[in-house]
């Protein structure tokens, strides 16, 4: 009986998220425009894998009818880089703000439904790590540590947590004063029952909102600090765009697309998430709707 | 009332205190406390490549990093604190002799000028295109305006940076050559200047900062379209404004008396909140653009693991975003009342 409510009411945020971005022109394209990127990810490998040998006779080439984006500085197709390059990036990304959002929700509603001396440390605590600055805190540690990929995936999932617990503790203290979270504390209900079924299920869209905005910074620092040499290259867009630029592209017009290709790509995926959160956004705050 | 702002001032300086605090703490302990400590690692590189003694190389460092490094953690600790509140921090490790501040004042002007005047630009022009946007809602541009600034609002800045590099340094345009030669989207000035208030050197300071400058305008106008657009058309709605209009009072009145000043307030402090990020600026722009600010010798400092250096620039960095959002909170509690009397706390 629990679970069919539970699952009843989780349908009825998706279904009403679902049909608002659908309504919604700019959600729409950003769905359509996240799906054939991961389509891309997923299944473009099988048809164009990468070139695994150098071939010398066809170093930096133009575009052409056998390599549509031309070659790199190994000679090696750049279309299939760019169809091999976004997987890790948005498993990376799915993986920190998975991570994050987790943090957040744990935090954020604990924080709001306790209240006390624990709330106010909280708050406190998170406005003072708002104010380092991140990307260079990064930096930094990457002096200290070895990153790799993975670890950076949580690193930052553990470092945004701030932001989160903010937003989500404000949103909780206004979903608090309905009366079925009232209900459910007046009957007894253990904390974990009323975060993970009272509150939660009515903070989808919310919560999705800002899960697509966490993918945007997660890919923003993979790709910055990949391009800036901090972290191990391995095969992603970011490292074409780093390969490109220290093999000295800007200065070979014919070759510009081994740089502008992942550029492009890059900001389409970053796109594609932004849009996604603004028309969830809105399904989520009616008073934004015109 | 005099008091309050006071309290409330007084309050928002601890939090600044605790947040510098915090931060000087966590990178001694970060460096001092590490598997892979560098101080260690500093002492044993001088043991292998110049064959001193432990002690002689250990003395060596600690004159490096002013610190004692016989004492206890917590002297050690408290002697950290101490110098890093005058401001020593010691010497670089690159260029032994030259002290960490010396160099940041060296880098720090530059910084300063490129993310300074892109802010500045992106923000008058960015308020002016938002408050038309909200105005005149129904009118053709304003889709167009709205559609370009959430564009560039959401594009990360270095791929802003490379998509004007290639625009201004590398595209032919109609046969012509590139709109500004290569050479000039990389350093600060070009060879051959002799830096100081003299013609030549003024006009490649601007032909070399011009497209970070545009890079860093293009990053924020967005957000200040957004804002501005949102702020001045939420008051247009309000209820204040709707009765001022059905009072009859004049459109430019009700701007000014109405509007104006509700509508600057998220405007204002979040400019206030901006101007923190001068200092930093952004690491990769100013990589991309070999440009000889605070970011990037954190870069170089970082890959030369200049210890004594990094600690310094995050510091500054740090220092400057927690002043500004003191700014921010302070300008806040003086523009809107409220604030102060609720004592700055959030309830929902």
């Amino acid at each position: 009986m629990d679970d069919l409510r539970k699952t009843s009411r989780m349908k009825r945020t998706l279904s009403h998220m679902g049909s608002a971005v659908v309504r919604d022109k700019v959600g729409t394209a950003g769905f359509a425009l996240l799906l054939m990127i991961i389509l891309m990810s997923v299944f473009g490998p099988i048809w164009f894998p990468l070139d695994t040998e150098s071939d010398p006779d066809k170093l930096l080439h133009p575009p052409s009818s056998e390599h549509i984006l031309g070659t790199d500085h190994l000679g090696r197709d750049i279309w299939a880089q760019i169809v091999s390059g976004g997987r890790e990036l948005l498993v990376l990304a799915l993986l920190t703000a998975s991570i994050a959002v987790a943090i957040g929700i744990v935090l954020g509603s604990f924080s709001a439904l306790v209240r006390g001396k624990f709330d106010e440390i909280m708050v406190f605590l998170a406005d003072v790590w708002l104010t380092i600055p991140r990307f260079p805190l990064l930096v930094v540690l990457s002096g200290f540590f070895r990153l790799d990929s993975v670890t950076l995936a949580v690193v930052l999932a553990v470092l945004s947590w701030a932001g989160l617990f903010r937003t989500i503790r404000a949103e909780v203290l206004s979903l608090k004063k309905r009366d079925y979270i009232e209900a459910a504390f007046m009957l007894d209900l253990p904390m974990m029952h009323v975060i993970f079924r009272e509150i939660l299920p009515n903070m989808m869209g919310f919560i999705a909102a800002n899960f697509t905005l966490l993918m945007r910074a997660a890919i923003y620092a993979q790709v910055g600090l990949v391009f800036l040499g901090l972290l191990p290259l391995d095969q992603n867009w970011g490292v074409m765009i780093n390969v490109a630029w220290n093999q000295g592209v800007i200065y070979n017009p014919n070759a510009i697309w081994f740089l502008l290709a992942p550029t492009i790509v890059i900001c389409l995926l970053i796109l594609s998430l932004v849009w996604i959160s603004r028309s969830l956004e809105e399904v989520f705050n009616p008073s934004l709707r015109k | 009332m005099q008091k309050d702002m006071l309290v409330f001032a007084a309050k928002k300086l601890m939090k600044v205190v605790f947040t510098v605090w915090v931060v000087t703490t966590l990178i001694f302990f970060l460096i001092r406390l590490m598997p892979s400590n560098p101080i260690e690692r500093y002492i044993q590189n001088l043991v292998v490549q110049y064959g001193m003694t432990y002690e002689e190389a250990s003395s060596r460092a600690s004159s490096l990093f002013a610190l004692d490094l016989e004492a206890s953690l917590f002297v050690q600790y408290i002697d950290y604190l101490s110098s890093a509140v005058r401001l020593d921090f010691g010497t670089s490790f690159l260029s032994p002799g030259v002290q960490v501040t010396q160099i940041i004042a060296a880098r720090l002007p530059w910084t300063l000028f490129t993310v300074g005047m892109g802010l500045v630009l992106s923000f008058i022009i960015g308020i002016v295109l938002g408050a038309l946007a909200a105005y005149r809602r129904e009118s053709w541009y304003e889709p167009l305006i709205s559609g370009t600034s959430s564009f560039l609002s959401a594009v990360p800045d270095f791929l802003i940076a490379i998509f004007l590099i290639l625009l201004f340094g590398v595209f032919t345009w109609g046969g012509r050559g590139s709109i500004i030669p290569i050479f000039q989207l990389r350093g600060t000035y070009g060879p051959g200047v002799t830096p100081g208030w003299n013609a030549p050197f003024i006009r490649s300071v601007i032909g070399h900062g011009f497209v970070p400058i545009l890079t860093y305008f293009f990053s924020q106008i967005g957000i200040w379209v957004l804002l501005m657009k949102g702020s001045t058309s939420g008051c247009l709605n309000s209820d204040y404004a709707q009765i001022a209009r059905a009072r009859g009072l004049r459109p430019a009145k009700i701007l000014k008396s109405y509007i104006g000043r509700n509508a600057m307030l998220p405007i204002a402090t979040e400019f206030a909140m901006r101007l923190g990020f001068i200092i930093g600026g952004s690491l990769i722009i100013e990589q991309l653009f070999v440009y000889q600010g605070l970011g990037l010798e954190l870069l170089n400092a970082t890959s030369n693991r200049d210890y004594p250096l990094m600690q310094a620039i995050f510091l500054v960095m740090t220092i400057a975003i927690v002043l500004s959002n003191l700014f921010a909170e302070l300008l806040y509690g003086v523009l809107d009342p409220r604030i102060r009397h609720g004592g700055g706390k959030q309830d929902g």
